[in-house]
């Protein structure tokens, strides 16, 4: 790499352009993408860690995977479509998961829904205006004894009470 | 290192856990010098204890031990989880047996004066539920603990899951050396035979056939493939298992590889359960390291290799083919059998998907032998199955019961029943394909045959709870609503056929319904289980047609009188305000979306103008004086 390119954006071995600081980012996912021989049955596994580096399946990001893995973009988009885990929206600095399992329904986990719209002005699937929350539906957290169940970031909260819900959510500023 | 080390690694380290040796379900026959710690605190650091603050409770009665000087006669232990996932923090003191719930770490401080130190139990701290004249002192007095067999379980709540030492002692991985010593492949296939056990994942076939099937494939390179993808909402036995027990798994797929000639294991785990991936990797390593997994494992010419895959949230991946397709980094949709996975499944080789239960009841079973396990149970559906119990019962969490329990005994006496002081209505099992299980039939045993006659399925083996407050058409909704999702959208019968039923039901819920609605309903479900490709499709009206079968008067109550019994379905509801109960704080005309809440003109209460309210429900959830009715 040309030094002095170094500090504006280069071009990285795939031929995609990358900004200097992303540089180590980049590594770490090729890294990932080693470990699997370069393998195209590894795409969900370097998708997952694409996502966890990045934060969410950025265009250039995806174009980088595609040339590793001999995999067409179209597949690739394919697969990021049909599961409900990968992201191509930027995420928020927070993500607030309301669990949708049957036990957490049963036990007002709609309400929950309701209560994080008047809250935060969004709906499941979207991202507040100021990039702080983004809130979302699990199918199924598996934390059924504690319904109902509100993940925030990696954190579980059970027994969330409708009342309660703005002092749990403003914890994570 | 060679099975006799393993043996004698395992009797040392036995030494070591000679206090919960005893309180062991089923203890294995070892000499109990008492040698090592005087006392245990075990904290349970299971998923929904860790919510409830499990690693600060641990670390500071690790804090108070070492403060005070206790480490010579107090080891704490971090175990996996003890199964009443509502009493969490859950620590127990051995060998004294006493069992704290609920416990914060303001408390630790308590226990460890008075407790460890001067000897005296902290009462307050021990569960006494309503109405229980003197607390609960132990596990085994509780009724929660009383019904349950553990065997899947056995290990859960007592041992480490992040040291295979501990595993050891318990006799981890004695079956595996009594496999490799002892028997040929044909006698371990021969022995899961035996057992009688069926697939713990939904559909109950036997796991001997299967495992004979893989065995008999021509091919040099199979597959054994654990599914670990719990997708069913409500349930989180295999979370808790991977996550309390992780070589337990391990062990069962390494059995089922040496008995099938398969040299390559996969576990596909869900990206929802990180703790599962975290400790399942460890275990992996350690298994790795003390020759149990790669080549020559303990010394013999057996080889073989785990790795992990993780999913990334699609339901329909528990389907065999898609689960396949997605560890080969594709689309997880199905495809048509067949072939069979056994004749060509992961890179067209021959493999074999059993679930983490599964694989969890193999090492007891080599054992003890297949007819120990055929003697548990009932005779058609062996041995036990373990159930997380959740929604509207007094006791949520994991039980581990005998096959052909019944329901009643597993809500009421286990569950402790349904709180609040409400009635039971219905039990749901098998998720989204399974069906809704009413009052009248809960004496039905819990077997996998019992469960189909009546239209739902054991699945595997969520149990939700719902009391009066739950409208049957309204879980119905939830599920297809669950369904439409899911849907791959490969075939059209499941794809659309699950969409018109949503719509149909949504209808009902909100009283636009025609008579003929049932009907129509029912002959779509019919082509919709007859036609769809894989499993979620063929099960997809399950929950409709149970909950129509034994719910039919909550539909006509829809459908006919526009009413919802259990005031659920906001569309068909009415509010009022309770004019005696109100005291004019007006919030609920502050929080009305369409401002149809009035105050009286000579009074301070409110009223609401129905004519154009909208069924938010808003007044009725902000309201703190219940001065809101609904009906």
């Amino acid at each position: 790499m040309p030094t002095q390119l170094a500090h504006i954006e280069s071009v990285s071995r795939s031929g995609a352009t990358v900004a200097a600081s992303e540089f180590p980012l980049f590594d770490e996912l090729n890294a990932t993408i080693a470990h699997f021989d370069h393998s195209p049955k590894a795409l969900i596994q370097v998708l997952h860690r694409a996502q966890e580096l990045f934060g969410y399946l950025r265009e250039d990001v995806i174009d980088h995977v595609s040339r590793e893995l001999r995999l067409p973009v179209s597949k690739i988009n394919g697969v990021i479509g049909f599961y409900s885990f990968f992201s191509r929206v930027p995420q928020g600095k927070h993500t607030v998961t309301v669990c949708m399992g049957t036990a957490c329904y049963v036990r007002g986990a709609d309400q929950l829904v309701r209560g994080l719209n008047k809250l935060l002005g969004v709906e499941p699937g979207d991202t507040t205006s100021d990039g702080r929350y983004s809130v979302r539906c699990a199918r199924c957290v598996g934390a059924c004894g504690l319904a109902p169940v509100l993940v925030i970031d990696d954190d579980v909260h059970g027994n969330v009470q409708t009342a309660r819900l703005k002092n749990v959510v403003r914890q994570y500023k | 290192m060679n099975t006799a080390e393993l043996k004698q690694w395992g009797e040392r380290e036995a030494k070591g856990l000679s206090l919960r040796l005893a309180a062991s379900p089923n203890p294995p026959a070892v000499d109990s010098d008492v040698i090592g710690h005087r006392r245990e605190v075990l904290v349970c650091v299971g998923g929904a204890c860790i919510s409830c603050g499990a690693e600060k409770v641990a670390a500071r009665f690790q804090d108070r031990i070492e403060a005070m000087n206790l480490e010579v006669d107090v080891r704490l232990v971090a175990t996996g989880c003890v199964g009443c996932c509502d009493l969490g923090v859950v620590v127990q003191v051995l060998p004294d047996d006493v069992l704290y719930r609920r416990v914060t770490e303001k408390d630790v401080d308590a226990v460890v004066q008075s407790h460890l130190v001067d000897g005296d139990i902290v009462e307050s701290l021990l569960h006494q539920p309503e109405g229980q004249a003197t607390p609960y002192r132990n596990a085994a007095e509780m009724p929660f603990f009383k019904y349950q067999q553990k065997i899947v379980l056995e290990n859960s709540g007592v041992i480490d899951p992040e040291r295979i030492d501990e595993y050891v002692a318990l006799e981890g991985y004695a079956a595996l050396a009594k496999a490799l010593t002892e028997l040929q492949p044909e006698q371990v296939v021969e022995e899961v035979k035996t057992s009688g056990l069926r697939g713990r994942g939904g559909g109950g076939f036997s796991v001997g056939m299967k495992w004979s099937m893989l065995a008999s494939a021509p091919g040099d390179h199979k597959h054994v493939i654990c599914n670990a993808d719990e997708g069913d909402p409500g349930a989180f036995m295999d979370r808790s298992v991977l996550e309390s027990d992780p070589h337990r798994v391990l062990e069962g797929m390494l059995l089922a590889g040496f008995a099938t000639g398969a040299s390559h294991g996969v576990i596909y785990v869900r990206a929802e359960y990180p703790l599962a991936i975290k400790r399942l990797q460890l275990a992996i390593d350690q298994a790795r390291e003390h020759n149990l997994l790669g080549e020559n494992i303990l010394d013999s010419s057996f080889a073989f290799e785990i790795e992990i895959r993780v999913g990334a949230g699609a339901f329909v991946c528990g389907e065999e083919t898609a689960l396949i397709a997605s560890v080969e980094g594709q689309r997880g949709q199905p495809s048509p059998r067949p072939p069979y996975p056994t004749q060509s499944g992961l890179n067209r080789e021959p493999s074999m998907i059993n679930n983490v239960e599964t694989f969890a009841n193999i090492p007891p079973i080599i054992r003890r032998g297949g007819a120990w396990y055929a003697a548990i149970g009932t005779e058609k559906s062996t041995g036990t199955k373990v159930f997380a119990l959740a929604g509207a019962i007094t006791n949520t969490g994991l039980v581990e019961v005998p096959m052909g329990t019944t329901l009643r005994t597993l809500v009421f006496d286990v569950g402790g029943g349904v709180p609040n002081g409400r009635t039971f209505k219905a039990a749901q099992t098998g998720g989204p394909s399974g069906g809704c299980i009413p009052a009248e039939h809960l004496d039905t045993p819990l077997d996998f045959d019992s469960l189909q006659a009546l239209g739902s399925i054991m699945g595997s083996g969520g149990l939700i709870v719902m009391d009066e407050t739950s409208c049957m058409v309204d879980v119905a909704r939830f599920f297809m609503d669950f369904c439409v999702d899911e849907s791959c959208g490969k075939c059209p019968p499941c794809r659309v056929g699950t969409y018109q039923m949503l719509h149909m039901l949504e209808k009902i819920c909100e009283g636009r319904a025609g008579e003929d609605e049932l009907e129509r309903m029912e002959s779509l479900a019919d082509v919709v289980s007859t036609a769809s490709l894989c499993g979620l499709g063929m099960t997809a009206p399950n929950p409709v047609l149970s909950t129509m079968r034994h719910f039919r008067a909550e539909y006509d109550a829809h459908i006919l009188d526009h009413r919802c019994p259990a005031g659920v379905c906001r569309k068909l509801l009415t509010f009022s305000i309770l004019e005696d109960q109100c005291t004019g704080c007006s919030l609920c005309a502050r929080n009305c979306p369409v401002d149809v809440i009035h105050k009286f003109d000579d009074r301070k209460q409110f009223w609401i103008d129905t004519t154009d309210c909208i069924h938010c429900g808003q007044c009725f959830d902000v309201c703190r004086f219940d001065a809101v009715l609904k009906e």
